[in-house]
């Protein structure tokens, strides 16, 4: 079991972790959504992040991907500190999805995910509009990644639909594609199960291996504790935007911490949760 | 149409069907004699329509009416026997069309004809057997059931019956747009359209539109090459007439920025409301740098280096208004772009030697622009080719002709690029594609300073065709129309722009009553729009789409046609 207050010297080696978040602070206002929280994530690791509602999961990772700029804190990605712009977050290599899907819902599946590779293309206005031989290759180039990227997630067959007609689950699927498309070393999930039945749960888990063996870091925010324990290598269990423990899936899933801060300190409650957590089943 | 559906239940139209198609051919047919007979008792009234056994343009029209409600009737009847055709034509639909439509224009020509005579009395019985023919087709065809959905946009011909068929069109429209401006009367010019509105309705319910639409799409490269060499043939059908010539100059310039403003508003979702500012800046500069003797820098460069000046000093003015306003979201892009136009209006006023610099002559402006001198070839002067004398607007119209095309090709080739996909990725969801690392900001600036470039671009032309410039040619108003074209015509798109500023131009400038009521009728035809169609008259797939987001049934239709032909429809 380790705590993560002890942990806070960054190696900005590239052989090191690929993220490192150190003491991470965002306040609005009065309120402290994330404090002092400190995190590193290595290549090829899956790393899940949990908590009751309102525990700062989403405001930590809108800190990691540049969507907000923490109060204090910083993050360093592959050895650089992050700039504080979306865009030149994805640019160094960090991709995400989100909570509740951002697609660009009229365009087609395969467009969205050409949209992801905007960051790794450099058409300008003047080879787009004279159409020279690096524009067409360059366009080629990106029409088949788009199409390879939809095969990967499974959604091969569904290159011209809107995406708005597709399935909830072939959206957040779809999302993740879109995700893959900017090159990323690290891709952040929010939620990427929500509202999924368990075989598309499943088939997520499956996706989110495959990202894994291609040699990239996966960072999962989920409600879902099978899911969560299923997958991840290592937990770290956000309490009111303090980080409570982090560890193995073992680890947090026995820690009596994280089952008070789920479920409160009655002592009925507290064996409920543990009964339900060695069970694997989602919390409420 | 909703209450003439309601009127003619399927049960009446089982029940009339026969006597519905007696009628309709009884109505056909008293359209095809009529016109042979006199219509009105002066010839002043329309064209003339006293002659009897020979019919006028105009009432030519009405017989062509006639033809086409019993062609379709008998052809119906003949062809539907045999079952096993693989290609529905629209036979019945099309003739509805063609009976409403028919109605709607003898009625027309009989009111133009009372308006401008004095009174119905002045309708011979010529023109009553036409309204009654017409009214009998229209009753007629209501009662015949419409049948099934026409198939026709799935045939195919080969490849040179395909291609000749473009071509018949595009020539039907320049015979079209050189008949509606040859014809200086309002009665003459209204009639026409409607005559144009009802042939282009059966086309579309009969299913030939549809199919149509679907060769243009095989072959777009002949469909663009045709348009051009119409849009290329249309001073030769004026014979050396500048009346005309003049006005479409006109509706070059307004459809050149249309389609610049259209770049901004249509691609990057941008609303700019004082884009012709950015005409006005193009405009000035190339008046104060011609050889005109009022002229107030001693530097005059060839029109080549003009134009480019003209466009980098528009683009330079975009960059300066738009590099602060593009960061911030929202509405504050109208109001900047807007109070942006006024100042430059009054900046032009003030920069009279007076209250400012001499530069602008201030509300005199600068008079006396010399006509261009390009390569030799001097506009001012007529031209003669294969016999056909052309004039000095002829010679501008050329040159439009070539910037309106650089336009449209900057245009389409942008929209089908890595910075096309971008500039629809910002107006779906801007925050995702930030997050997807589409650069918003740098895509929005380069929209709206590329935008204002091709403006200052048309200006430069405008100053020398204009041959003078003042501020207040420059006013807000003008922004509002090239922003009214391209939300009738249908925002994003290239043909819809063109129709919509070539209508809004083209009314005014033929109709008078237009003229003093426009303000009062764009709005309205703006509000209807905005009711009815919001995508406008030749919508682009995506913009349908994003303004019927609860629209499962539309997104479902355009996903089939986009796995079809395996593109998103909006440039063309």
């Amino acid at each position: 079991m380790t705590t993560v207050q002890g942990t806070g010297t960054a190696a900005l080696s590239v052989d090191g972790p690929i993220l490192v978040a150190e003491h991470v602070t965002m306040r609005f206002g009065g309120l402290t959504a994330v404090d002092s929280v400190s995190f590193r994530v290595m290549p090829g690791e899956i790393v899940g992040l949990i908590g009751p509602n309102g525990a700062g999961k989403t405001t930590f990772f809108n800190c990691l991907t540049g969507l907000y700029l923490p109060t204090s804190g910083r993050v360093v990605f592959n050895g650089q500190v992050l700039p504080p712009k979306p865009r030149k977050v994805v640019q160094a290599g960090m991709a995400r999805t989100f909570q509740n899907i951002r697609l660009f819902s009229n365009m087609t599946a395969l467009e969205n995910v050409m949209v992801g590779r905007y960051c790794r293309t450099s058409a300008g206005p003047f080879t787009s509009i004279i159409r020279g031989p690096k524009f067409r290759r360059e366009e080629r180039e990106t029409r088949e990644r788009a199409q390879q990227l939809l095969d990967f997630v499974g959604l091969g067959h569904t290159t011209d639909s809107l995406a708005r007609n597709l399935p909830y689950g072939d959206q957040r699927r779809l999302e993740i594609a879109r995700a893959l498309a900017t090159d990323p070393k690290l891709v952040l999930l929010d939620e990427p199960t929500a509202g999924m039945n368990p075989q598309e749960t499943r088939q997520a888990e499956e996706l989110i291996f495959k990202i894994r063996d291609q040699g990239l870091a996966v960072v999962v925010i989920e409600h879902d504790m099978r899911f969560i324990f299923n997958l991840c290598d290592r937990v770290l269990c956000l309490v009111q935007g303090k980080a409570l423990i982090e560890g193995t899936p073992a680890e947090v899933q026995s820690d009596p911490r994280v089952i008070e801060a789920y479920i409160g300190t009655g002592p009925d409650d507290a064996a409920a949760l543990e009964s339900e957590l060695e069970e694997g089943q989602p919390d409420a | 149409m909703i209450n003439i559906r309601r009127l003619v239940t399927p049960e009446l139209q089982q029940r009339y069907n026969r006597q519905g198609r007696i009628l309709g051919l009884v109505g056909g047919v008293l359209l095809i004699i009529a016109p042979f007979l006199p219509w009105a008792y002066s010839s002043d009234a329309l064209d003339n329509m006293t002659v009897l056994g020979y019919p006028s343009p105009l009432q030519f029209f009405g017989l062509a009416l006639g033809v086409i409600i019993s062609a379709f009737l008998v052809l119906q009847q003949a062809l539907t026997q045999r079952q096993k055709k693989r290609v529905r034509v629209g036979w019945v639909p099309g003739a509805k069309a063609a009976a409403t439509g028919a109605l709607i224009y003898i009625a027309l020509i009989l009111l133009s004809i009372a308006a401008e005579l004095g009174g119905l009395v002045n309708i011979v019985y010529g023109g009553w057997i036409a309204l009654v023919g017409a009214l009998l087709a229209f009753i007629g065809t209501r009662l015949i059931p419409a049948g099934r959905t026409p198939t026709l946009a799935a045939a195919t011909a080969p490849a040179p019956l395909e291609i000749l068929a473009i071509a018949v069109m595009m020539a039907a429209a320049l015979f079209a747009a050189a008949f509606a401006l040859n014809h200086d009367d309002a009665g003459s010019f209204v009639t026409f359209i409607a005559f144009v509105g009802a042939v282009v309705a059966v086309m579309i319910r009969s299913g030939v539109m549809g199919w149509l639409s679907a060769v243009s799409q095989r072959y777009r490269k002949v469909l663009i090459f045709s348009a051009f060499v119409v849009a290329f043939m249309f001073p030769f059908t004026q014979g050396g007439s500048d009346a005309n010539m003049s006005i479409a100059t006109q509706v070059m310039i307004f459809a050149a920025t249309a389609m610049g403003l259209n770049i901004v508003v249509g691609l990057a979702g941008l609303l700019d409301l004082g884009y012709i500012a950015f005409l006005g800046a193009g405009a000035f500069v190339a008046a104060i740098l011609s050889r005109s003797a009022f002229s107030t820098v001693g530097f005059h460069p060839p029109f080549i280096v003009v134009v480019l000046i003209s466009g980098t000093v528009a683009a330079t003015l975009g960059l300066i208004i738009g590099s602060p306003t593009l960061r911030v979201s929202g509405d504050y892009l109208a109001i900047v772009t807007l109070a942006f136009g006024e100042i430059f209006r009054i900046s032009m006023n003030n920069l009279d030697g007076t209250d400012g610099p001499l530069l602008t002559r201030g509300s005199n402006g600068i008079p006396a622009i010399p006509d261009l001198v390009l390569f030799g070839f001097n506009f001012a002067q007529r031209h003669e080719l294969l016999g056909i004398p052309l004039g000095r607007f002829s010679n501008y119209y050329f040159l439009l002709l070539l910037v309106l095309g650089l336009i449209i090709l900057v245009f389409t080739r942008l929209n089908n690029s890595r910075i096309g996909r971008g500039w629809v990725a910002i107006r779906e969801d801007e925050k995702a594609a930030e997050a997807m690392g589409v650069n918003v900001f740098g895509l929005k600036l380069f929209a709206f300073a590329g935008g204002a470039f091709l403006a200052g671009v048309a200006g430069s032309v405008k100053a020398h065709q204009d041959i003078s410039v003042t501020p207040d040619q420059y006013v807000f108003l003008e922004s509002a129309f090239l922003l009214a074209a391209i939300v009738l015509g249908g925002m994003g798109t290239v043909l819809g722009v063109l129709v919509g500023a070539t209508l809004l131009k083209l009314m005014p400038e033929k109709l008078r009553f237009v003229n003093e009521y426009r303000l009062l009728i764009f709005g309205l035809l703006l509000v209807l729009m905005m009711r009815f169609r919001p995508e406008g008259l030749i919508p682009n797939q995506r913009r349908q789409l994003e303004f019927h987001e609860e629209d499962e049934e539309l997104a479902e239709r355009i996903s089939e046609e986009i796995a079809e032909t395996g593109t998103v429809k909006g440039a063309t």
